[in-house]
């Protein structure tokens, strides 16, 4: 198959397309604005809905209405924007709707910046939204995997009737790298639960996440909660790589996990005997994979583009049973191999 | 073989596009290619740059830090990223709009006054290109036939017609 | 024996929850029978807001979507681009549309999106129990203005049908009221014509009807129409303000 050369977002959004992606909205914000202008110029022409909303609010709220009639939808924005998307995403989780919903982090808080930043790990797995739910969280590291993600959640969206987010970054938005095009196979999930016009042939279908009576929105969390079991059973990913034999473990997710994976490189040339342990998916966060990983491991390094996030889900996964240390730059800064060997070599890194 | 090279001046001098070459004619040639642009408000205007990676084994970072090769196209990327050139690597500098040197001697630096030789040759707007010959020469990163690839695959189709002419850029840098 | 009066089919045979009095009951019947009238049911997709009506979804007959407060207009966005053929109506009340929804309110008109507003003003917050809305008149007691609506500290109501009516992208901006039959009729032809339009493909259309909410007005239901009557309507001027079929047919 022809490799092509594509930056991130870019890449992404074609791949949306080629998943049967039919609406788009989107607002302006960087570092993800690519993906906005790809579909304003393809979404047409391949017989869908590009729409430019006049806030990432009314976008997801779009969003919400498109899912509702059972169409393949999807948002995109970067760090403040899916800020202003959670009240909408949380209305979408609880109306059980699928959508996939793309986040290319820039620094925060607040406006913060627009370079790299991994900083938004605690939103996406645990707090994108008010009340009890879940979104399937997918972490690329490569424009490749931006394409075989966007993919994979469109899908899974739809299987389980929730949304999926790519939780991707400045970097590999804006990055190229070779990637080609697999062929998809189109899923026919028919929605028979859509708000699209009962065409006088069923009862009325109702979107809806408002239950006053505490015992019918009980049971409706419950039941929600058991799908979100079967997907920590089916749906966790993670690679490995040289962690069989590793004293020293790196855990690092997206972009960071390129530069963990040299910095492990060069630790190897030195005989320092490091591996990575890299979660594709982060929620679920893949706790058999890293446990595995780390079996045989002395030091846990937890590396990210944060002030330490995802430690929390590492110290949980593995019950603390290895010491996790966490090295991170924040606020845009890409920390580099040299530094994280450094880091390495610090913790003893027994040859 | 990994090539790590640095791409730098204003926006709007090309350097981002050079780098797009470079890299597409890496993917033709089989290998690993990335690039990774400086991005914000220095893209409207300001300076711009591009890292580029060229190698035979998958890439981890594709952000670099200390190149290989620089290419660079103003005074401030000059300042900027001389120093940070690896020892025994290339720089290739536009002396038309470059006023600084340096004295590092681990490093083959060529001084072209890429910019006054494209308005020679009426390639106005081509002294990127010119740059890049003297780059694929010096550092025999690519042959002429396989930057040719790489340029037909970065030109978009509407401006097709000015293949030829980067191809006499290309020569003319190859050539200084 | 002839059946001279009956349930709306577009309406669902279930009891209500509006407080006595309340007008929601007849704009909800009116919207119904312009969908029984033009056969549209299966083909229509309501969205509700919240505030009085946001159990909305369990009273009409078509397929529903509940949006969050103020975003009824967004989520008629994507469903009605998502499947244009369709007719989508959004229910709204003062609050919704015209406090946090405002901005989707303006832009869901200039965009000319093809749906219907049902813009429901009694000039309060009536599910939370009564507090200033945006078109809560100058002078007048709420919860959150106990001494009255005073203009230099809260600022002044909004006429949504005038301000709507300058936008390009409206096809049909008219206030109506349900306080008299006359007024009903009148009320049903509008939201007729607004379901028309959207048929036609004119644009947006936003039927603005004044109500009453007697219960945090505190008064009877006789009281809180004299008073519709007599402060909202002088404030809020009935009429066509904006009406682009007009122009076609000439």
């Amino acid at each position: 198959m022809e490799r092509s050369l594509m930056k991130g977002n870019e890449a992404l959004a074609e791949a949306a397309l080629r998943a049967g992606c039919k609406c788009f909205f989107g607002y302006p914000i960087t570092p993800q604005t690519e993906i906005s202008a790809y579909l304003a110029k393809k979404m047409a022409k391949a017989g869908g809905l590009f729409l430019q909303a006049e806030s990432e609010v009314a976008a997801i709220n779009m969003v919400l209405g498109a899912s509702g009639t059972g169409t393949r939808v999807m948002t995109s924005s970067s760090s403040p924007g899916i800020s202003l998307k959670s009240e909408g995403i949380s209305y979408i989780a609880g109306s059980d709707l699928p959508c996939v919903i793309i986040n290319v982090q820039r620094g925060g808080p607040g406006l913060g910046g627009i370079q790299p930043s991994q900083a938004d790990y605690w939103q996406a797995t645990k707090g994108l939204g008010h009340g009890d739910f879940h979104v399937i969280v997918y972490a690329p590291a490569s424009v490749q995997e931006m394409v075989d993600m966007v993919i994979n959640a469109f899908d899974k969206a739809d299987e389980y009737r929730m949304p999926a987010m790519i939780l991707a970054d400045g970097l590999l938005g804006q990055m190229m790298e070779p990637v080609t095009f697999p062929e998809i196979k189109q899923k026919n999930s028919e929605k028979t639960w859509a708000a699209d016009g009962h065409k006088n042939k069923r009862k009325h279908n109702i979107i809806n996440s408002l239950y006053l009576q505490p015992d019918v929105l009980e049971n409706s969390v419950v039941e929600r909660y058991k799908r979100y079991d079967t997907i920590q059973e089916n749906e966790t990913d993670a690679e490995n790589y040289l962690c069989e034999d590793a004293d020293i473990v790196l855990c690092a997710f997206g972009a960071t996990a390129r530069v963990a994976k040299s910095a492990v490189n060069q630790a190897r040339e030195k005989g320092i005997k490091a591996g990575l342990f890299r979660p594709k998916t982060l929620w679920p966060f893949p706790v058999n994979e890293i446990n595995e990983a780390v079996k045989n491991a002395k030091t846990v390094l937890t590396v990210e583009m944060s002030m330490g996030q995802m430690i929390d889900d590492v110290k949980l996964a593995i019950n603390c049973s290895k010491p996790v240390e966490f090295f991170g730059r924040t606020g845009g800064i890409i920390p580099t191999p040299t530094e994280i060997l450094a880091e390495i070599e610090k913790l003893g890194g027994a040859k | 073989m990994t090539h790590e090279i640095i791409l730098a001046g204003f926006g709007g001098q090309g350097v981002l596009f050079a780098g797009k070459v470079l890299s597409y004619a890496g993917l033709l040639d089989g290998k690993e290619v990335s690039w990774l642009p400086s991005y914000g408000p220095e893209m409207r205007g300001g300076t711009a740059n591009c890292s580029v990676c060229v190698s035979d084994e998958p890439i981890g970072s594709p952000l670099i830090l200390q190149p290989n090769v620089l290419l660079a196209m103003n005074t401030p990327s000059f300042d900027k990223f001389i120093d940070t050139v690896k020892a025994g690597g290339t720089a290739v500098v536009d002396s038309s709009m470059v006023d600084s040197t340096t004295d590092r001697e681990d490093i083959k630096v060529f001084y072209v006054p890429a910019t006054e030789l494209a308005s020679e040759n009426d390639l106005n707007g081509m002294a990127n290109i010119i740059l890049l010959g003297k780059i694929i020469k010096e550092t025999e990163m690519f042959t002429l036939d396989e930057i040719k690839a790489g340029l037909e695959k970065s030109i978009p189709p509407s401006k097709a017609a000015l293949f030829d002419s980067n191809i006499k850029a290309i020569q003319i840098g190859m050539n200084s | 024996m002839a059946v001279v009066f009956d349930r709306p089919k577009a309406l669902c045979d279930v009891p209500m929850h509006y407080c006595p009095g309340c007008t929601h009951g007849i704009i909800h019947r009116l919207v119904a029978e312009v969908i029984d009238e033009m056969g549209i049911e299966g083909d229509t997709i309501g969205v509700c807001p919240v505030g009085c009506s946001v159990m909305a979804y369990d009273y009409f007959g078509c397929d529903m979507i509940e949006a969050p407060h103020g975003r009824a207009p967004a989520v008629a966005t994507g469903a009605k681009r998502a499947k244009p053929d369709s007719f989508v109506f959004t229910y709204q009340g003062d609050g919704d549309l015209a406090a946090i929804g405002t901005a989707e309110t303006v832009h869901v008109a200039t965009r000319g999106e093809n749906i219907v507003v049902i813009f429901v003003n009694n000039t309060t917050y009536g599910m939370t129990g009564g507090q200033m809305a945006p078109t809560t008149l100058p002078g007048q007691i709420t919860q959150t203005t106990p001494f009255g609506r005073d203009t230099s500290v809260q600022g002044f109501p909004i006429r949504v049908c005038e301000m709507l009516s300058t936008l390009d992208g409206t096809a049909l901006a008219q206030r109506v009221s349900v306080d008299t039959v006359p007024h009903i009729r009148e009320a049903k032809k509008a939201i007729r014509k607004g379901f028309e339009n959207q048929k036609e493909k004119r644009g947006f259309s936003i039927i603005e009807v004044l109500s009453t909410c007697p219960t945090n007005w505190g008064m009877s239901p006789v009281e809180a129409l004299d008073r519709l009557r007599a402060e909202m309507m002088p404030y809020y001027p009935l009429g066509v303000y904006k009406d682009t079929s007009v122009k076609e047919e000439k």
